[in-house]
C-alpha cells in the first residue's frame, strides 16, 4: 500500500485538480495505475515518456500523470505519435485509444501505423461502446448488444482488435483485461521494452454505459464476467469450439518484433550522408 | 563543398521546387505528406534533400488529416515541420489546423490551389480556398495566411511562413496557386546567412516554474521541446494556464483572446504588402498570387493609355491587411479586384471599402488565368 502511495506522488500531476472524471467501477483507471507500474519498474524517465492519446474516457486519462502528455483529436493519437517517434526516436511513445477512438474514426491510421512499423506502443482500451457520449455503437460491440444506435441489438459484426493487428503486421500483439492487471502489466512491460509497433488491447468495463444497457447490473458482475470469460491463451487454443465462442483469449498472440520504422530511416540517412561526405572528401 | 568559395545558386526552377529550398533555407527538418495534384512536387523535393539534411526527416501519410498529425507530433518534439497539400486534402486538413492554432504548435501548411469544389479541376489553377484558409476549421481562431506570386517569392513567402510560425506560435497556411507553382523561371536560392531565420523561444526557467500556456507582453509562451526535462500536459480542449481542461468562462476567455491578440496585435509585423505606383494612381487594382503578375501588366498598359493606374498587391491575406488597403480605397477613386474565384478578397475589401470608393471585382472560375488584358478593361473604363 505504502509503494502504491508512493507511486501516486511520484506519477500523478499534483497541479492537476481532482477529481478525475471516470465513473466509479471504470475500468481505466485500473489500465492507468498498470502502465504507471510497469513504466516505473522498467525504471523510464518521466521526461523520456510520451503519453499521447485520443478522445474519449479514455482519452481523459492522460492529464492526470506526470509525462510528456498530449490529447489529440478523435481518432489521431497515432498520427501525433507518429511524428514525435519520428521526430525524435529517443522518447517512449505510447498512443493510449479506445475502441470507437482506434478502430472506427482512427481505423485508417491504426492499420498504417502497424503496417509501417512505427515505433509505438500502442494501448486500446476497449469497452465495445462509446461511453463519454452516451452509449452508444462502436465497431468493438458485439453482435446483438444494446447501445442507444442500436436499439434492436448490433446488426453489425465487430472487430477483434488482435486479430486485426495481427492482420496489419504489428510485431507484439497482445491482451488482457482490467481484472487481469498483474498479467497486464507484464505484457505492457514486454510492449515497452519491443520495436517496433507493439499492441496491448485491454478489455475495460464501462458500467455505466454498457454495463446498464446489457444486463449487467452491478460493475462487480462486470469484472466477473471477465474472470469467468477471459481464457489464458494457450489453454483456449484447445478448447472446443462451443466453449470458445463464450471466451476470449487472453495473453500474447505474437512476440516477434522487427526495427521500427524510425531506426530503419535513421540508418538509412546516415549510410547516404555517409556516403556522400567520402565522395567529397575524395 | 570542395571549393570554399561559394557564390549564390541560381536555378531553373517550378514555384513548388522554390517552397522546397525555402523550407530547408528556414531549418525545416521534417516533412510529413501524402501525394496531390498540383503539390506533389514539394513532397518529392522533400523526400529527395531531406535524407541529406541532418536529422531530417521526410514521411508519406497514409491520408492528409495523419500528414498533418504528424507535422503537429514533429512541432511539439521540437521540430520545425512542414505539410503541403491541395484543395481536397486541404479539406481534410481542417481538423487539425483547428487543433494546431489550440496548442499553438508551431508548423507551416502549404496549399496550392486548383479549381473546386470537390475535385474540381486537378491540374488548373484557381483561388477558392482564401475564405477556407481564414475560416474553414470550426470555432472562433485567428490564424496567418500568406500568397505569393512567382517564384521567387514562393522560396520568400516560405521563409516568412516559417519565421511567422516560430515567432507567433501558430500553423502558418501558404497559399499558392497552380499557375504559380508550376511555372519555370528564374530562382535565386540565398546563402545561409543572408535571409533572417527565426526560431520559437524555449522556456528559459527551471521546469518547476514552467507555465505552459501563461500569458505575457507578446501573448506567445515560450515552447519547449517535448523530452527536454519540461513535461506539460497538451490538449485540444479550451485549457488554463497550466495546459488543463477548463471551462471555467473568465479562463475560457483569456485563453480564446490571447490566441487572437499574439497575432493581430502585430498586425504591423505581419501584413505584407507591396504597392506598385499607387502614389498617384486614379485607379487602383488590389490582387494576390498568379493574378497579381497579370495586374502589374495592365497597370503599365493602363499607364502608356493615359490612365494613372496603380497595384496594391497583397503578400498576406489574412489578417486581412486593412491598413494598406485602406490608403488605397481612401486616395483611389476606383478600385478593381480580379481574382480566380468568384469574390472571396473583394469581400473583404468592400467590408473595409465603407462607401470610400468603387469597388469592381473580376472573377473567373473557369480554371484560367486571368489575362492583363481583362483587368485592363475596367481600369481604362470608369
Ligand atoms: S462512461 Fe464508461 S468508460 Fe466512461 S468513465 Fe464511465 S464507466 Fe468509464
Amino acid at each position: 500500500m505504502a509503494a502504491i502511495t508512493e507511486l501516486i506522488h511520484d506519477y500523478l500531476r499534483h497541479n492537476k485538480k481532482f477529481p478525475h472524471v471516470l465513473c466509479a467501477g471504470c475500468g481505466h483507471g485500473i489500465v492507468l495505475g498498470a502502465l504507471i507500474r510497469s513504466i516505473h519498474s522498467l525504471g523510464l524517465s518521466k521526461d523520456d515518456v510520451v503519453l499521447v492519446a485520443g478522445i474519449g474516457c479514455s482519452g481523459r486519462v492522460a492529464v492526470y500523470v506526470d509525462f510528456n502528455t498530449v490529447h489529440t483529436c478523435h481518432g489521431r493519437a497515432l498520427t501525433v505519435a507518429t511524428g514525435i517517434k519520428m521526430a525524435n526516436p529517443k522518447l517512449k511513445v505510447i498512443a493510449l485509444m479506445g475502441d470507437g477512438d482506434a478502430l472506427a474514426i482512427g481505423g485508417n491510421h491504426f492499420i498504417h501505423a502497424a503496417r509501417r512499423n512505427i515505433g509505438i506502443t500502442a494501448l486500446v482500451l476497449n469497452n465495445s461502446i462509446y461511453g463519454m457520449t452516451g452509449g452508444q455503437a462502436s465497431p468493438a460491440s458485439p453482435t446483438g448488444s444494446m447501445s442507444t444506435t442500436t436499439p434492436l441489438g448490433q446488426l453489425e459484426r465487430s472487430f477483434d482488435v488482435v486479430d486485426l493487428g495481427l492482420a496489419c503486421g504489428a510485431g507484439y500483439v497482445a491482451r488482457a483485461t482490467a481484472m487481469h492487471a498483474l498479467l497486464l502489466g507484464k505484457l505492457l512491460e514486454e510492449a515497452l521494452t519491443r520495436p517496433g509497433f507493439c499492441l496491448v488491447e485491454v478489455r475495460t468495463p464501462c458500467p455505466t454505459q454498457y454495463g446498464r444497457k446489457n444486463g449487467f447490473k452491478t460493475a462487480v458482475e462486470m469484472y466477473r464476467w471477465y474472470k469467468e470469460r477471459a481464457v489464458k491463451r494457450e489453454r483456449w487454443d484447445s478448447l472446443p469450439e462451443d466453449q470458445r465462442a463464450q471466451s476470449f483469449p487472453i495473453g500474447v498472440f505474437r512476440d516477434a518484433p522487427q526495427p521500427g520504422l524510425e531506426e530503419r530511416y535513421y540508418a538509412a540517412c546516415s549510410r547516404v550522408q555517409e556516403k556522400t561526405s567520402c565522395q567529397q572528401s575524395q | 563543398m570542395a571549393s570554399k568559395k561559394r557564390s549564390r545558386k541560381e536555378l531553373f526552377a517550378q514555384g513548388n521546387d522554390a517552397v522546397v529550398e525555402g523550407a530547408l533555407l528556414s531549418g525545416c527538418t521534417f516533412y510529413a505528406g501524402y501525394p496531390i495534384t498540383p503539390s506533389t512536387e514539394i513532397a518529392e523535393g522533400m523526400a529527395a534533400r531531406l535524407p541529406y539534411v541532418p536529422d531530417g526527416v521526410f514521411i508519406q501519410m497514409e491520408d492528409e488529416i495523419a500528414s498533418l498529425g504528424a507535422a503537429i507530433g514533429a512541432s511539439l518534439a521540437g521540430r520545425k515541420a512542414m505539410t503541403a497539400t491541395s484543395g481536397p486534402g486541404f479539406s481534410l486538413m481542417q481538423e487539425h489546423i483547428g487543433y494546431a492554432c489550440m496548442v499553438e504548435a508551431p508548423l507551416v501548411i502549404v496549399n496550392v490551389m486548383r479549381g473546386g469544389p470537390s475535385t474540381g479541376l486537378p491540374t488548373s489553377p484557381a483561388q477558392g480556398d482564401v475564405q477556407q484558409a481564414r475560416w474553414g476549421t470550426h470555432g472562433d481562431h485567428s490564424i496567418i495566411v500568406l500568397s505569393a506570386s512567382n517564384v521567387q517569392e514562393c522560396l520568400e513567402m516560405t521563409v516568412t511562413a516559417f519565421n511567422f510560425a516560430e515567432k507567433y506560435r501558430t500553423p502558418v497556411i501558404l497559399l499558392l496557386d497552380e499557375v504559380t507553382a508550376h511555372t519555370r523561371e528564374r530562382l535565386v536560392i540565398p546563402e545561409a546567412g543572408e535571409v533572417e531565420i527565426l526560431s520559437r523561444v524555449a522556456p528559459s526557467m527551471p521546469p518547476e516554474w514552467y507555465v505552459p500556456y501563461e500569458d505575457g507582453l507578446r501573448g506567445v509562451p515560450p515552447m519547449p521541446a517535448m523530452g527536454s526535462g519540461y513535461r506539460y500536459h497538451v490538449t485540444g480542449l479550451t485549457h488554463d494556464r497550466n495546459g488543463f481542461p477548463t471551462s471555467r468562462p473568465d479562463e475560457v476567455q483569456a485563453l480564446i483572446s490571447r490566441q487572437f491578440r499574439k497575432i493581430d496585435q502585430f498586425f504591423y509585423d505581419i501584413q505584407l504588402t507591396e504597392s506598385y505606383l499607387c502614389d498617384d494612381a486614379e485607379v487602383a487594382v488590389v490582387a494576390y498570387g498568379c493574378v497579381a503578375r497579370s495586374a502589374r501588366l495592365a497597370v503599365d498598359l493602363a499607364r502608356e493609355q493615359g490612365v494613372r493606374a496603380g497595384l496594391l498587391h497583397l503578400k498576406t491575406l489574412f489578417p486581412f491587411p486593412r491598413p494598406a488597403v485602406e490608403a488605397v480605397l481612401r486616395t483611389c477613386p476606383r478600385v478593381v479586384v480580379p481574382e480566380m474565384n468568384m469574390g472571396q478578397i473583394s469581400r473583404e475589401v468592400k467590408r473595409v471599402n465603407n462607401g470610400l470608393a468603387a469597388v469592381r471585382t473580376v472573377n473567373r472560375i473557369d480554371g484560367q488565368i486571368i489575362t492583363p488584358q481583362e483587368i485592363l478593361k475596367p481600369l481604362l473604363r470608369g
